[in-house]
C-alpha cells in the first residue's frame, strides 16, 4: 500500500501548502491564480507597449507631411501595434481571466493540466522578445501591416520576417496548449450538479473560444510556415510565377483571422453577462438564447472570412455568398445585445465603474457592430476599403469592445481576488476620461475614412488634417487614461477597504457565493455542491 | 459524481519543465531564422533541440512515474483523453491549411491564371503562354524554377505505403487486443511490427523524395505541384516518423509491464495518433497523388 501513502501525502502536503516564495513562484508555478496573474500582467505591459507604438502614430499623423518618422518606420508601428496588441495585449488578457476564473466558477480545484498551463503562458515572453526584438534588426521590423500579406512579407519582407514568422509559431502552441486546458478544465472538472446550461456565460463564451483557438491557430501556422517556404526554400505557395497566388495567402490568413476577431470578442460577451445581471439586480434574461447565439456567431465565423476581400478580387457569386453570410452574424450579435439591453429592463441598476464599463461596452461595441454592417455589404465596401473608417470600426469593437470589457472584468472582479475594493471615485474618472477620450479618438476617424483617407500611411491629405488633430489628441488622452488605469491596478492590489465575501450585493455565481475574498490558494479542494 | 472526486484530482506542485521547454523552443527557433541568414552556425538549433528532447523525456518521465504510482483518478483520465482528442484535431487544421492550399491552386489560381472565370485579359497580359494543368509541370515563369520532367505516378511506391500504413493501422488494433487479453507477448510483437512498418514507410518515403529528385526533377522550387507535394507528404512523413518514435517507446513501455487492460491510455493515445496520419495519408493519396 505504500503507493496509497504517497498519493496521501502529497495530497496533504498539496492542500496546506501556500505559494512558494521569491521568482522562482512565478516561474515554477502551477497554480491558475498565479499563472492567471501572470497573463494579466503580460497583457498589460504589452498594452502599454502596443500603446506607445500608437502614440507614435497619432503624434506624426497630427499634422500633414513628416514631421517626426520616416515612413518606413511608420510602417513598422502601425504593424507591430497591430500584432502586439491582437496577440499579446487582448488575447493573453482573457486566457489570464479564463486562468482566474474559470476553475472558481465551476467548482474545480485548479485547471486540468496546470503543468501545461504554466508553459502555455511561458512561451509568450519568450515569443513577445522575439517579435520585440525584430525592431532593432537591420532593415528593421515586420512593416507590412499585422495581416502580413504576400507579397509584402515574402517577396519584400525585411530580414526580421523570419523572427516574426517563428514568434507567431510560439505564440499558436501556446494558444492551442491554454485552449486544450481550458475546454479540458470546462468538460471534465465542474463541480457535482454544475450542468453545462448551469454554466456561467464567461465558461460557455470560453469554452467556445477555446473551440475557435484549436481550430484556427494552427491554420495560421499553417500559414506563416507556406510563407517561410516561399521565402527561403524556393515553394511559390503565394507566388503566381510559379502557378501559386498571393490572394491564396488572403484567403488562408482570413480563415485564421475572421475566427480571431471572434476569439477577442466571445469572452468580452461572457464577461458582460456576468456584470449586467449583477448591477441590474436581476438574473440575465435568456440565457440559452444567448449560449446558442454564442456557439451561432462561432459557426458563422468560419464562412465569412472573404468578406476581408471584397477589393481583391473573386467571383461576383462569391462576393455575395460572403455578403450576406457576414450580415447573417448580426442576428445572433443582436440576440445578445437585446438580451443585455432586456436584462437591464425594470431592474434597480446602479452604476459602479464595471457596470460603466459594461454599459460603454454594449453602446460602443454596438457602433462597431453597425459600422460592420457597412463594411459587410460588398458593393459599398469597395469605397469603405483600407480607409479609416475600417480602422474606426475594428478600433470601436477591440477598445471600447474587447479592451472595455476586460477594464470591466478587472473592477468586477479585483475585489473577489485580492480583497481589496478599489477606490470607486478613481474608477469612474477611468471611466469618463477613458470614454470620452476614445470616442474623441475613434470617432473622428470615421468621417476622414469616409472622406477617402487611407489606412497605414504617415501623411495624408491637407483637408483631413482637422480631424486627425482632434483624433490625435483623443489619443494622447486615451493613453494617458491608462496610465492612471496602471496605478488603479497597483493602488488596488497594495491595499483598500477590505471586500466582503460577495463583493457586490447583486453578484451571484460559485467565486461570490462560496468562497472568500481573497480566495484561498487553491480554491475548491471541495467541490461545492451546485443545486 | 461525488465530491470525493475532486479531491482525488491531482493537482502537482511546482514544476522546472515548462521554462526548459520554452528555453528549448525559442533557442531553436531563433537558431533556425539566425542560420537562414548565415548569421549562426546550425549548432544553436540543434542545442534547442537537445534541450526540447531533454525536457519531453523529464516532464514524460515525471508524468509516468506519477502514472505508475497512482496518483491520477478516472477524471485525471478523462482530462488527458479529452486533451489527446483536441490536439489531434488541431493536427488535423494544420493538414487543413495545406490542402486548402492543394485545392485552391487546382480550382482557382491554376484556372485563373490561364483566364478562366473572368481573367482572360490577366492571362493575355502576364503569361499568355501559359496552360493551365494538374499537376502543373510547365508553370507561368520556368526561368524563376526548376521545373519537373514527370509527375509522380500513385500505383507505385504511394500505393505500397498506402498498403503498409493501413497494415499498421491493424497490427496496432491487434497489439491493443492483446494489451486488453493481458497477452503481453503478442502486445509486444504486434507493436513491433508496426514500429517496423512505420520507419519502413518513412524509408520508402525517402526512396521516393530522391527518385522525385533524380529522375523526375520534383522539387520543391519545382513550382505549385512541387510546393504542395512536398509540404504536404514532407508534414505528414515528419508526423509519421514522430507517432513511430512515440510508438516505440510505448513498446518499450509494454515490454517493462507498464500497461494493463484498464489503465494504459498512453497507449490509446498513440495509437489515436497513428490513425490520424493513416487518415492523413488516405487524403494525401486520392489528392496529391492519385486525382
Amino acid at each position: 500500500m505504500s503507493t496509497e501513502i504517497t498519493h496521501d501525502t502529497a495530497h496533504d502536503e498539496h492542500d496546506h501548502h501556500g505559494p512558494a516564495k521569491g521568482l522562482m513562484r512565478w516561474v515554477t508555478t502551477t497554480n491558475h491564480k498565479d499563472i492567471g496573474t501572470l497573463y494579466l500582467w503580460l497583457s498589460f505591459i504589452m498594452l502599454l507597449y502596443g500603446g506607445a507604438m500608437a502614440m507614435v502614430i497619432r503624434l506624426e499623423l497630427f499634422q500633414p507631411g513628416l514631421q517626426f518618422v520616416e515612413p518606413h518606420f511608420f510602417n513598422q508601428m502601425t504593424t507591430m501595434h497591430g500584432l502586439v496588441m491582437v496577440f499579446g495585449a487582448i488575447m493573453p488578457a482573457f486566457v489570464g481571466l479564463a486562468n482566474w476564473l474559470v476553475p472558481m466558477m465551476i467548482g474545480a480545484p485548479d485547471m486540468a493540466l496546470p503543468r501545461m498551463n504554466n508553459w502555455s503562458f511561458w512561451i509568450l515572453p519568450f515569443a513577445f522578445a522575439i517579435l520585440a526584438s525584430t525592431s532593432f534588426m537591420e532593415g528593421g521590423g515586420p512593416a507590412f501591416g499585422w495581416t502580413f500579406y504576400a507579397p509584402l512579407s515574402t517577396t519584400y519582407g525585411p530580414d526580421s520576417t523570419d523572427f516574426f514568422i517563428f514568434a507567431v509559431h510560439l505564440m499558436g502552441i501556446s494558444s492551442v496548449m491554454g485552449s486544450i486546458n481550458i475546454i479540458a478544465t470546462i468538460l471534465n472538472m465542474r463541480a457535482p450538479g454544475m450542468t453545462l446550461m448551469k454554466m456561467p456565460l464567461f465558461v460557455w463564451t470560453w469554452l467556445i473560444t477555446a473551440y475557435l483557438l484549436i481550430a484556427v491557430m494552427p491554420v495560421l501556422a499553417g500559414a506563416v510556415t507556406m510563407m517561410l517556404t516561399d521565402r527561403h526554400f524556393g515553394t511559390s505557395f503565394f507566388d503566381a510565377a510559379g502557378g501559386g497566388d498571393p490572394v491564396m495567402f488572403q484567403h488562408i490568413f482570413w480563415f485564421f483571422g475572421h475566427p480571431e476577431v471572434y476569439i477577442m470578442i466571445l469572452p468580452a460577451f461572457g464577461v458582460i453577462s456576468a456584470i449586467v445581471p449583477t448591477f441590474a439586480r436581476k438574473p440575465l434574461f435568456g440565457y440559452s438564447s444567448m449560449v446558442y447565439a454564442s456557439a451561432s456567431i462561432a459557426i458563422l465565423s468560419f464562412m465569412v472570412w472573404a468578406h476581408h476581400m471584397f477589393t481583391t478580387g473573386m467571383p461576383v457569386a462569391g462576393e455575395l455568398y460572403f455578403m450576406y453570410a457576414t450580415i447573417l452574424i448580426s442576428v445572433p450579435t443582436g440576440v445578445k445585445v437585446f438580451n443585455w439591453v432586456t436584462t437591464m429592463w425594470k431592474g434597480s441598476m446602479t452604476f459602479e465603474t464595471p457596470m460603466l464599463f459594461a454599459l460603454g461596452f454594449i453602446v460602443m461595441f454596438t457602433i462597431g457592430g453597425f459600422s460592420g454592417l457597412m463594411l459587410g455589404v460588398a458593393p459599398v465596401d469597395t469605397q469603405y476599403h483600407d480607409t479609416y473608417f475600417v480602422v474606426a470600426h475594428f478600433h470601436y469593437v477591440l477598445v471600447t469592445g474587447a479592451l472595455y470589457s476586460i477594464i470591466a472584468a478587472f473592477y468586477y472582479w479585483v475585489p473577489k481576488w485580492t480583497g481589496h475594493m478599489y477606490d470607486e471615485t478613481l474608477g469612474k474618472i477611468h471611466f469618463w476620461w477613458s470614454t470620452i477620450a476614445v470616442n474623441v479618438l475613434f470617432f473622428p476617424q470615421h468621417f476622414v475614412g469616409l472622406a477617402g483617407m487611407p489606412r497605414r500611411i504617415p501623411d495624408y491629405s491637407l483637408q483631413f488634417a482637422e480631424f486627425n488633430q482632434i483624433s490625435s489628441i483623443g489619443g494622447f488622452a486615451f493613453g494617458l487614461a491608462q496610465i492612471f488605469f496602471l496605478y488603479i491596478v497597483i493602488k488596488t492590489i497594495k491595499g483598500g477597504v477590505k471586500a466582503t465575501d460577495k463583493v457586490w450585493e447583486g453578484a451571484t455565481g460559485l467565486e461570490f457565493e462560496e468562497l472568500p475574498s481573497p480566495p484561498p490558494y487553491h480554491s475548491f479542494t471541495q467541490a461545492p455542491q451546485v443545486k | 459524481m461525488s465530491s470525493a472526486t475532486n479531491e482525488e484530482y491531482y493537482v502537482p506542485h511546482g514544476t522546472h519543465w515548462p521554462i526548459i521547454g520554452s528555453i528549448g523552443l525559442a533557442l531553436t527557433v531563433v537558431g533556425i531564422a539566425n542560420y537562414l541568414h548565415d548569421t549562426w552556425s546550425a549548432t544553436p538549433i540543434f542545442v534547442g533541440l537537445a534541450i526540447i528532447v531533454f525536457m519531453m523525456y523529464g516532464w514524460f518521465g515525471q508524468v509516468i512515474t506519477e502514472s505508475l504510482s497512482g496518483f491520477y483518478s478516472k477524471q485525471v483520465d478523462a482530462t488527458f483523453r479529452w486533451s489527446m482528442s483536441w490536439f489531434i484535431f488541431s493536427e488535423v487544421m494544420f493538414f487543413a491549411a495545406f490542402f486548402g492550399a492543394l485545392f485552391y491552386a487546382r480550382q482557382y489560381s491554376i484556372p485563373w491564371l490561364d483566364g478562366a472565370s473572368n481573367n482572360d485579359a490577366t492571362a493575355q497580359y502576364l503569361w499568355p503562354d501559359f496552360e493551365a494543368a494538374w499537376p502543373l509541370l510547365s508553370v507561368p515563369v520556368s526561368e524563376k524554377f526548376n521545373e519537373a520532367t514527370a509527375v509522380m505516378g500513385a500505383w507505385g511506391l504511394p500505393a505500397i505505403n498506402t498498403a503498409i500504413l493501413l497494415t499498421s493501422g491493424w497490427t496496432v488494433t491487434l497489439a491493443h487486443w492483446a494489451l486488453k487479453r493481458r497477452d503481453s507477448t503478442w502486445l509486444v510483437y504486434w507493436l513491433f511490427a508496426t514500429v517496423v512498418l512505420g520507419f519502413g514507410f518513412v524509408g520508402l518515403q525517402g526512396y521516393e523524395y530522391v527518385h522525385a529528385y533524380q529522375d523526375l526533377n520534383l522539387r520543391l522550387d519545382s513550382g505549385i505541384y512541387g510546393s504542395t507535394f512536398f509540404m504536404l507528404t514532407g508534414f505528414h512523413g515528419f508526423h509519421v516518423t514522430m507517432g513511430a518514435i512515440m510508438l516505440t517507446i510505448i513498446m518499450i513501455r509494454a515490454a517493462k509491464g507498464h500497461f494493463t487492460p484498464e489503465n494504459h491510455f498512453a497507449f490509446e493515445a498513440v495509437a489515436w495518433y497513428w490513425h490520424f496520419v493513416d487518415v492523413v495519408w488516405l487524403g494525401l493519396f486520392i489528392f496529391v497523388y492519385w486525382l
